[in-house]
């Protein structure tokens, strides 16, 4: 069974403007794709449908064997503690360290302080920061603040991970380290989908494609 | 079949502990909330001290006017057990009849005491009190009646001593009972609009702190909006994001509590000088008494329901209005 599925998806803005004309897609459990496209191509609102923070117009969206038409307003806090949500400004909190940061998501599960604390230095290791737990976000370079932002996207063991532009605000050296890092990351089995407009950073790789163009889907 | 009970035997207790787990952990998390949320108000101490004082004050002000009534109740009611009914008698009673009657009226149970004062004696005392000496004198034939003092029993309500009062006037040998009680009525009319007056008070006051506590945890969630969007973006129910603000109100609503038992008492200092002569002038009978440990009790309770309401009518409204976009 496909992690993402996408069932002839239309989304069209309040205002009018279409952003997701018949898009079908899938992306399959284990997988890590890329998600391209000049910017509003429709890549944002394509991550927005997964995580609940848009619904679509018409058509299926089907996460994990969920079809998120059933989930209703009170489930959604439910349904996002299983997708883990990578952002370009990264959303950290700068009001306490990282290892808080990184234990948000544990503590909004309502786990035990044990839990947390095993997990939450696992995540920093796997990103590589776990000298810095207690330090706050606004001491870390940028590269390391969405290296924070990763670990607290993959500390509560998500099913899909998602990454809205991860690299936007880095440089070249930066994005490539954690691209590395999200390839370490499928490697261990977690599915992933990247929204980028870095094209140089993709063909790179050997990573499937998933293009967008003014919200139709472009057949590679 | 024993294998599918015991399967059944495992599920419960694997169940089970679950549960106890996520229960370990929902206690933790409101702990957590407990303290961060007045870590929370520390940090920022001067907004939260200015808000914890009006809040305070709030509090005080139908406290202290709570106290005064108390106070001023009970003075009433010393006052209520000094009343005398003046019985005057028929002029031409003998004075021996005057003093059978004044030791007849011990009998009723409803006279504590009496005190006969013949003509001649009303005559001698009006005359030292008065200076008129010569004048009355002049008058040859003494014009006082006979009069008997009496004191009803201290227990007797305001209206079991006016029917005394007209028991006694109704008497054969008796011209007139009087008790000159129009000003401890009107004392009392006034005590009992202070009264009412205090609770009108403490209800707007009540509504005043209501409407801090909830304009303060406003602000608070507006400065805080983005980390409640990613709070909502990691998953947070309502529920986890609603908690912390709801424990600001109950600190604000503690520590406004006792900002105002601190209002209070600095006010019982500050009165204590003018407050000491007056208990002195009424030789110490008259003891000021405090809001008394059900009162703190009660005005703790008091801060704590309205700082809750306080958060409450505000903190689902504003956080509905913020979804991540």
């Amino acid at each position: 069974m496909d992690i993402v599925t996408f069932d002839n998806v239309v989304k069209r803005y309040a205002g009018g403007k279409l952003a997701l004309d018949r898009v079908s897609l899938s992306l399959a459990r284990g997988e890590m794709a890329f998600l391209t496209g000049h910017s509003g191509a429709g890549k944002s609102t394509l991550m927005k449908l997964i995580g609940l923070i848009e619904r679509p117009t018409r058509g299926r969206v089907v996460i994990n064997g969920t079809d998120l038409a059933r989930v209703s307003r009170r489930q959604v806090p439910r349904y996002r503690q299983r997708v883990g949500l990578i952002f370009q400004n990264y959303n950290l909190l700068f009001d306490r360290t990282v290892f808080d940061n990184v234990a948000l998501p544990l503590v909004i599960r309502g786990q035990v302080h044990r839990d947390i604390t095993r997990r939450v230095r696992a995540a920093l290791d796997t990103v590589g920061l776990l000298s810095h737990e207690k330090k706050f976000p606004i001491t870390l370079s940028g590269g390391e603040q969405q290296r924070v932002g990763i670990a607290r996207a993959v500390v509560a063991r998500p099913h899909l991970l998602l990454a809205d532009e991860p690299t936007g605000n880095l440089d070249p050296e930066l994005s490539a380290d954690i691209m590395r890092l999200f390839t370490r990351l499928n490697e261990t089995g977690t599915s992933i989908m990247i929204a980028t407009h870095d094209i140089d950073l993709v063909q790179a790789m050997r990573y499937r494609r998933i293009t967008l163009d003014h919200g139709h889907l472009e057949q590679a | 079949m024993p294998t599918a009970s015991r399967k059944q035997g495992t599920r419960t207790r694997l169940g089970e502990s679950a549960a106890a787990e996520s229960a370990k952990g929902w206690a933790a998390s409101h702990a957590r909330c407990l303290l961060e949320s007045l870590g929370r108000l520390s940090r920022r101490w001067i907004a939260s001290a200015l808000t914890i004082l009006v809040i305070g004050i709030a509090l005080a002000l139908p406290s202290g006017l709570f106290v005064v009534v108390k106070n001023m109740d009970r003075l009433a009611g010393q006052w209520h057990q000094s009343v005398q009914i003046s019985v005057y008698l028929d002029n031409d009673l003998p004075t021996e009849d005057g003093r059978q009657l004044a030791d007849d009226l011990l009998g009723d149970e409803r006279v504590a005491s009496t005190r006969f004062i013949s003509a001649a004696q009303g005559l001698d005392e009006f005359k030292k009190a008065s200076g008129f000496g010569a004048a009355l004198d002049a008058l040859g034939d003494n014009p006082l009646p006979g009069v008997i003092q009496v004191t009803p029993r201290a227990s007797l309500a305001p209206a079991a001593v006016g029917e005394l009062v007209a028991a006694l006037g109704q008497r054969d040998t008796v011209a007139k009972a009087s008790l000159d009680q129009a000003w401890l009525r009107r004392l009392t009319a006034i005590l009992d609009l202070l009264s009412r007056g205090s609770w009108v008070i403490g209800l707007l006051l009540s509504a005043a702190v209501v409407f801090i506590v909830g304009n303060t945890i406003r602000l608070d969630i507006e400065n805080r909006r983005q980390e409640i969007e990613v709070m909502k973006l990691l998953g947070a129910s309502d529920a986890f994001i609603r908690r912390p603000f709801l424990y600001s109100g109950l600190w604000y609503g503690l520590l406004g509590a006792f900002v105002a038992l601190l209002v209070l008492g600095i006010c019982r200092l500050a009165l204590g000088g003018s407050l000491a002569t007056l208990v002195s002038s009424y030789d110490g009978a008259l003891a000021i008494r405090g809001l008394g440990g059900r009162g703190v009790l009660w005005l703790i309770v008091a801060g704590l329901g309205l700082g809750w309401l306080g958060c409450v009518i505000t903190v689902n409204r504003e956080l509905a209005a913020i979804e991540p976009r």
